[in-house]
């Protein structure tokens, strides 16, 4: 997909969180998430992104990865969960052998991909949550 | 000079330095964000001179924690295939099946070479955007043949 077919999802006003301890991997999803006109914050951990919606914020959308500190992406999509947290969590992570994507899918995600995310990857997460179209 | 900047960076991917993943960071890259590539790289090479030196403290006390030396491994293998880093991830692969198999020795050789190829990544990058800079925006990415 070229740079000028790429979808403007700005219109819908879509939010997303990316939560991650990375910062090449939070700078490079937060880029994508951009490019496609979708508003976006970024937190380092899981226990971040349950502070983050303790505190009222919330998103249509959040990239989770798996392996963080403090709190991992299992438990704080568990958590998420467990608050009433209805937004499409997608786990987006390289350490996944099948057990270990099984619990995070189990944990209440919505979708998962494997990183690195690319265009088409994020594409195919928001085309699978109803957020895009594909024409 | 605008040949010549591809030209470094077909070799680049000839080489085997940088892969698929690499273009697709170019392909993000827009007025609002030109340098975008040169900015992550940046932030890869500030975040994995961290890992690098945790890993070199780790080895050089001698007592092969092998767990904590598969995390800084996975975090650098996360960073290097998130930018296209083909023969530094190659070797972070390399490193975290002689952590499994606990073999103090193999994790020694390979970070060597780890580390050399990340060096020599580095300077080929810095080269590479310092002439890209110097030719000028490009109007498109283009993907290497």
């Amino acid at each position: 997909m070229t740079r000028e077919e790429l979808p403007n999802l700005a219109e819908s006003k879509l939010t997303a969180l990316v939560v991650d301890d990375n910062f090449v991997n939070q700078s490079i999803h937060q880029k994508l998430l951009s490019r496609l006109g979708i508003q976006n914050d970024v937190v380092c951990n899981g226990k971040e992104a349950v502070d983050a919606h303790c505190s009222g914020r919330n998103y249509d959308l959040i990239l989770m990865d798996m392996d963080m500190p403090i709190m991992n992406g299992t438990q704080a999509t568990k958590r998420l969960r467990e608050m009433g947290i209805e937004s499409k969590i997608a786990g987006v992570t390289t350490r996944a052998n099948e057990g270990e994507k099984k619990e995070f899918m189990e944990a209440g995600l919505n979708d998962f991909q494997e990183k690195p995310l690319t265009i088409s990857k994020l594409l195919s997460i928001l085309h699978k949550l109803d957020f895009y179209v594909q024409t | 000079m605008q040949r010549q900047v591809a030209l470094i960076k077909q070799s680049l991917f000839d080489q085997g330095y940088l892969d698929e993943q690499f273009m697709e960071l170019e392909e993000l890259q827009d007025d609002a964000n030109p340098n975008f590539v040169e900015e992550v790289s940046a932030l890869y090479f500030k975040d994995s001179a961290r890992l690098i030196n945790n890993i070199d403290q780790a080895l050089e006390r001698g007592s092969f924690d092998f767990n904590r030396l598969d995390s800084y491994m996975h975090q650098f293998k996360g960073s290097s295939t998130s930018i296209g880093a083909s023969k530094v991830k190659a070797e972070c692969t390399k490193f975290r099946e002689y952590c499994r198999a606990g073999n103090a020795e193999g994790c020694l050789r390979t970070f060597h070479q780890l580390k050399k190829e990340h060096s020599t990544l580095r300077k080929k990058l810095e080269h590479y955007f310092q002439l890209a800079r110097q030719a000028g925006p490009k109007e498109t990415a283009r993907r290497p043949k």
